[in-house]
């Protein structure tokens, strides 16, 4: 399946891009991270602390343990800070 | 209800005085407004707030909603700004009319505490000589659970 990748604030900026379109067959979130760091080191660095991000999964906040059949969109970021 | 995600600046008299005109039988409006302000140490050059289109609205609308839930609320705002912001610019802002003020006071409140850690803004801060992602406070998170 193909699934929107975005990345933002200093996930983004590690990564060097702002989203991608990824061909994965991850079954979770977990699995999906897992497969990007295994392809560069810049995601092996950016995804090195699961505990510093947070993940959306079709706009909505969402574990990582979160199924991705039939999701669209995947998006990882720092906690937020708005206000 | 009036959710506005935008990189203008915007006239904080004029909104209240639009929001408010636009209520019937509310008592109380309750307004806040946040500010870009100058750090402890160096001088701010800028602050950049970034946010994620779609996931932003989607998610202040829910915010606002959970707030008409809970409390008796005649209209709510909320007005985010994103992109280069300079100090003492406004870079948002929450108003809640309500018959009587406990409810205006405290949804205002719940839509800052909310906004804070559950709408999808960082803010980067820069000075002269870096420039530094805003970290994440354990209070705002903290925050969220009083209202459980």
């Amino acid at each position: 399946m193909m699934i929107d990748v975005l990345y933002f604030a200093w996930v983004r900026e590690r990564i060097g891009l702002p989203r991608e379109t990824v061909q994965t067959d991850a079954e979770t979130v977990q699995d999906l991270v897992d497969e990007l760091r295994r392809r560069e080191e810049r995601y092996d660095v950016a995804f090195s602390d699961i505990s510093a991000l947070r993940v959306a999964v079709d706009q909505e906040l969402c574990d990582f343990d979160t199924p991705l059949k039939g999701v669209r969109e995947v998006a990882f970021f720092p906690p937020m800070t708005g206000g | 209800m009036d959710i506005r995600v935008q990189e203008a600046a915007f006239d904080l008299g004029a909104e209240a005085n639009a929001f408010a005109a636009r209520q019937r039988g509310m008592g109380a409006i309750v307004t806040f407004t946040g500010i870009v302000r100058d750090l402890d140490d160096t001088a701010l050059r800028h602050m950049q707030i970034e946010h994620y289109p779609g996931m932003t609205e989607k998610a202040l609308a829910k915010i606002a909603e959970d707030a008409a839930g809970r409390w008796a609320l005649g209209d709510i705002l909320i007005l985010h700004r994103h992109g280069r912001l300079a100090p003492e610019d406004a870079i948002m802002m929450v108003a809640t009319a309500s018959r009587h003020r406990r409810d205006a006071f405290e949804a205002a409140t719940f839509l800052m505490d909310f906004l804070k850690s559950r709408a999808p803004f960082w803010k980067k801060e820069e000075t002269a000589e870096s420039a530094d992602w805003v970290a994440a406070k354990a209070d705002d998170e903290a925050a969220l659970k009083d209202w459980e």
